[in-house]
């Protein structure tokens, strides 16, 4: 579960404060899938980032799974992050001096899993991560070689790979076309579904934001 | 246009401007230092001769010099006689002994220039009327007597050294001086000099009564000369040089003085500029993959403002006058620098230069440094900058990965004017132009082998690096390969630095190894030398008990020759062509050689047969004296003298004429503490000649050894004993100080390679930070970002080290044997800190040049970066 309780964010811009958010109440069930829209500058990935813990907030706090994230020291959080939460980006951020495999491998190394509590190696799993979202012929493929779709079909798949329950896409389809997007978007539902993750993205993107069960409109950094 | 770019540029290209700097700086440095050192030479050339002229000789001074001398003195000129000589010192209280320098000089000299003593002023009561010794009474008490000790100058090191303090007696033969003060600065004596030897000054007569001039020692016999304006020393070189070298005295002028400095200061320069000029090229490569990461990252805008209209030629102009902008600066930060490096220089080697020297500011230096950094650093920029000109316009609306490569002549034009310039250059600094060219050459090979190698190396830990590393650490090496990377051209940078000072470090440590004569087969650590015959059964008794083995006198008959092939030497001397008549030294010199029955087994003979065994009832000492006697001569000096097998030299022995005739040619290894020749004789002829002998002996104590000078000295004054541990520590303070110049340089190539790696390490910065920010957002601790970081690091000093640690080794061990003929044993341990320390120099400089963190949040950055 996910609790925002008065949630403000100010920036410095050009020596004057400048607030982002005003706050923000917010509560999201587990295994929901809500989809965070509004104009451009409406405080949309700050909220995003400050319910990952990626951030602090100037005021309020931020629940997850009962537990005050922005109370956990920075490498806490950091751990909490490995084990618990997904990210996906608009611009993908796969590494590019590693394969497809390596970059999916990512989440499970820094957790330093090598052997996985249900049995099988890590590479086991990320190879069956990256069947699962159809790539599995460009495991050895390095980011430069693979099409955007298929860098965000790997970017998923190493978002999924600590078996998250909660994952946040930021603008996950923005820069893929239709055909490609609605692929990505369907596969994000799939995966919310089969592991029961909670999921929670940002988006322009009104058809996407349709198929969410909660739909979170921000204006001026207030939930409208 | 070019002005809007530039707050950009500049934030993002600083640290290449450094590159350009520190290239710019060293010359201007050597330039404008070189200047100083040649103007201080001429503006002082007088005081470093002490006089307008100084005559030379190897024996007292001959009576037709004398006349010479007497007359020009008669025409208002004033003369002074100094004597030097290598002697024995003992001191008096501690007992300990020295071979030293003495001087005796008489009062005037020098007669341009002050010498600095301590306590100040001695310098004139050194030649102030003492005592006549003929009138010391012998019934004068002890105390009395030693008031009347005549006084010495010395250096500060000898007091050091003998373990004495001033106001101690030192004795030099047969005379007790008082040591009244030391020298700290004679005009006339390059600092450097005290190493060989430190030098006693002292009254010219109470030199004469040592009795150390008596016995064919050897000295070298001034005059130094203060000419009335009537006489010039240029004229008098003319009119009197037929004489001067019938009678083997030299004759030199304070131009000619000035002229010898000024030409090893010019050397000296042009070799270290060729250094210096290796780390502004270094700059130039620097300032290329600068432009090069930049201009691939500014394509897009640039793709823009031709969309908007701007034409090829704005924009390549856009960027050039940048390039040119950023090596303006960089250089003008490079003469400043320069300027103040050359301000630092004279303290720093003081020792080793002639005169003190005083720093200007030469507006050619600064000039020159200016253009040069500019030049190179638009040369070096114009091979990346030209792809400016093929971006499409269509690449603002369409991305295109790579733009199509097509044969650009201009490139190869640009390529070209990279060439040409490193070419001018090299052929500008060095000492000729045959030097420039094998300079460049080399350079480019250098580059090529490092270039190689750094590839080699990359392409070998990508591919081989262990899969089972822990994540962070296979994270922070494939990071080396990074889009954009600078791998290879980090690595050809540092690794230059890191092969010329591994080259320096190497041939350091063999030099010192190889003089340190540790490993002469026959363990000699002492040499006993000047022992008259009556002195042999003396040293012996002195020697029993202390030396191990059996120590054996080596006769040396001291020789000079007569005649080369039936001519005369004053014949040859006479000889204006200098191809067709051996050196002038070596006609001149005296010589020193033995005679003995057998060949050593350092030695080799490479022509004609060595003698046997004297043949048998051949003669029964019949044999006429005129027959010329067998001998063999070293390889080097049988081809300065040109002559082979089978070949006539006449020797002049004590006026007494020896013809020979060359029997073979031997190879002589001089490696060794030990007894060698040049020239060695067939025993039977030349028993009867004046003769000394060396004794070689092994006495691996200290205590024996000091014992056995002190008892020597005190017996036998005139015996000079040179102890391998005198020998090793004047080796050690000679190349010490000639290193620390040359470290200098080298230190001045690491640290242009360190910037340029620093401004690589900038230049993908903003990867490295999108990196640490996506790895803090899929859940990395802090502890797991930083490793990565250190690990890229660790991994591309490792890598630039290895390369020019590798190579430095196979350069030190071609140089070793080549240039220097001394065996190679690499300084592993030499080596291996080198490569520590060059590691933890790129952290260091990665640390700071690209740092990886920021304080924007994750998310801030990965936003920021779409």
């Amino acid at each position: 579960m996910i609790e925002a309780q008065g949630l403000s964010r100010t920036f410095m811009s050009g020596g004057k404060p400048l607030e982002v958010l005003r706050g923000v109440d917010l509560k999201l069930e587990a295994r929901a899938f809500a989809a965070i829209v509004g104009p451009s500058g409406s405080g949309k990935t700050t909220l995003l980032g400050l319910l990952a813990g990626l951030d602090r907030p100037t005021s309020g706090r931020v629940l997850l799974d009962g537990r005050d994230v922005h109370a956990l020291t920075e490498d806490e959080r950091a751990r909490f992050r490995v084990n618990r939460i997904g990210f996906v980006f608009q611009t993908f951020h796969l590494l590019p001096t590693l394969t497809a495999l390596e970059n999916v491998l990512v989440p499970l190394e820094l957790a330093g899993r090598d052997r996985l509590p249900g049995g099988g190696s890590a590479r086991r799993r990320a190879a069956e991560l990256l069947e699962r979202v159809g790539l599995a012929g460009r495991a050895t493929h390095y980011p430069v070689q693979l099409s955007g779709g298929e860098r965000q079909r790997v970017a998923l798949a190493r978002a999924f790979a600590n078996r998250p329950r909660i994952l946040f896409a930021d603008e996950p389809t923005g820069n893929l076309d239709a055909e490609t997007g609605e692929r990505v978007a369907a596969l994000m539902e799939e995966l919310n579904r089969d592991a029961g993750t909670t999921l929670v993205l940002v988006t322009h993107d009104l058809e996407l934001a349709s198929r969410a069960g909660r739909v979170i409109r921000l204006v001026g950094g207030r939930i409208a | 246009m070019a002005s809007r770019e530039w707050r950009h540029t500049l934030r993002r290209l600083g640290v290449y401007m450094a590159s350009i700097t520190v290239g710019v700086a060293a010359l201007v440095a050597l330039h404008s230092f070189r200047n100083d050192v040649v103007r201080s030479i001429q503006e002082e050339n007088r005081s470093l001769l002490g006089a307008d002229a100084r005559l030379s000789g190897s024996r007292p001074t001959p009576d037709s010099v004398q006349v010479m001398v007497d007359s020009l003195v008669a025409l208002g000129a004033d003369a002074a006689r100094v004597t030097s000589l290598v002697s024995m010192a003992l001191a008096e209280e501690s007992g300990r002994t020295r071979l030293v320098q003495a001087r005796g000089v008489e009062p005037g000299f020098p007669f341009y220039g002050a010498v600095v003593t301590d306590p100040p002023g001695l310098w004139d009561q050194l030649s102030a009327p003492s005592i006549n010794v003929a009138a010391r009474s012998a019934d004068e008490s002890p105390d009395a007597r030693r008031d009347r000790r005549p006084p010495a100058l010395v250096d500060p090191s000898l007091l050091a050294q003998l373990d004495m303090e001033v106001g101690q007696g030192l004795r030099l033969g047969t005379t007790e001086f008082q040591v009244v003060g030391t020298v700290d600065g004679l005009p006339t004596d390059i600092g450097f000099q005290t190493a060989v030897g430190p030098r006693v000054f002292v009254a010219f007569r109470d030199l004469g009564d040592t009795g150390l001039l008596a016995r064919g020692s050897l000295a070298r016999h001034h005059i130094y000369l203060r000419l009335p304006p009537s006489v010039d020393p240029d004229d008098l070189e003319e009119a009197r040089e037929e004489f001067l070298r019938a009678t083997d005295t030299g004759l030199r002028t304070p131009e000619e003085q000035a002229r010898s400095l000024t030409r090893s200061a010019d050397f000296l320069a042009d070799f270290l500029g060729l250094v210096g000029l290796a780390a502004l090229l270094l700059g130039g490569v620097g300032v290329g993959s600068a432009v090069a990461v930049y201009v691939r990252g500014k394509l897009d805008a640039v793709a823009l403002l031709r969309c908007v209209g701007a034409t090829r030629r704005q924009v390549f102009a856009t960027y050039l006058l940048q390039a040119a902008a950023m090596g303006m600066l960089g250089s003008a930060a490079g003469v400043a620098g320069g300027l103040v490096v050359q301000r630092w220089l004279p303290g720093l080697i003081r020792e080793v230069l002639p005169v003190p020297v005083a720093s200007s500011v030469s507006p050619g230096s600064v000039a020159f440094g200016l253009f040069l950094g500019t030049w190179v650093a638009v040369v070096f920029a114009l091979v990346p900058l030209l792809r400016v000109r093929k971006v499409s316009p269509l690449q603002a609306l369409r991305h295109v990965a790579e733009a199509p490569s097509e044969i650009d002549p201009a490139r190869w034009g640009a390529v070209a004017a990279v060439a040409v310039t490193v070419l001018a250059l090299t052929l500008f600094e060095a000492p000729s132009p045959a030097a420039g060219l094998a300079f460049a050459v080399g350079l480019a090979a250098v580059a090529a082998v490092l270039w190689c190698v750094a590839w080699g190396l990359a392409w070998a830990t990508r591919r081989f690096f262990p899969r089972r590393a822990a994540y962070t650490t296979r994270q922070g090496v494939a990071n080396l390969f990074r889009p954009g990377n600078q791998t290879v051209a980090v690595t050809l940078a540092l690794g230059f630095g890191v092969l010329v000072v591994g080259v320096i470090v190497q041939l350091q440590r063999n030099l010192v190894r190889e003089l340190s004569f540790d490993q002469g087969p026959n363990g000699f650590n002492v040499l006993v030398f000047d022992v008259q015959p009556d002195q042999e059964d003396d040293v012996q008794v002195l020697l029993e008990g202390r030396a191990e083995g059996d120590p054996s006198p080596v006769p040396v008959v001291t020789t000079r020759i007569a005649a080369v092939k039936g001519r005369v030497v004053q014949d040859l001397l006479a000889d204006s062509v200098r191809e067709s008549r051996p050196p002038r030294w070596v006609l001149r010199q005296e010589h020193r050689a033995t005679y003995r029955n057998e060949l050593k087994a350092n030695e080799t003979v490479l022509a004609g047969d060595w003698w046997g065994d004297p043949p048998e009832g051949a003669d029964d000492g019949a044999s006429p004296p005129a027959a010329p006697v067998r001998v063999s001569l070293e390889e080097e000096i049988a081809e300065d003298l040109q002559v082979g097998v089978g070949d006539e030299i006449v020797w002049r022995i004590a006026d007494v004429e020896y013809p020979s005739v060359v029997a073979n040619i031997r190879d002589v290894d001089w490696a060794g503490f030990d007894a060698n020749f040049l020239a060695v004789f067939e025993p039977g002829a030349l028993e009867d000649a004046p003769r000394t002998s060396v004794v070689l002996a092994r006495m691996p104590l200290e205590e024996a050894r000091l014992a056995f000078q002190e008892a020597l000295v005190r017996q036998h004054p005139n015996v000079s004993v040179l102890d391998l541990f005198t020998v090793r520590s004047t080796v050690d303070a000679i190349l010490s100080r000639v290193v620390a110049a040359i470290r200098i340089l080298a230190g001045l190539c690491t640290a242009a390679g360190l910037v340029v790696m620093a401004g690589s390490m900038a230049s993908t910065r903003a990867q490295r930070r999108l990196e640490g920010a996506l790895l803090r957002t899929l859940g990395a601790r802090l502890r797991q970002v930083r490793w990565v970081l250190l690990s890229e690091y660790v991994a591309l000093g490792a890598l630039a080290a290895l390369a020019g640690g590798v190579l430095s080794l196979a350069a030190s061990w071609l140089l070793a044997s080549s240039l220097f003929g001394i065996s190679y044993q690499p300084a592993a341990g030499a080596a291996a800190a080198l490569w520590l320390a060059v590691v933890g120099l790129v952290v260091l400089a990665g640390a700071v040049g690209g740092q990886g963190r920021s304080r924007a949040g994750p998310l801030t950055v990965l936003r920021e970066a779409e």
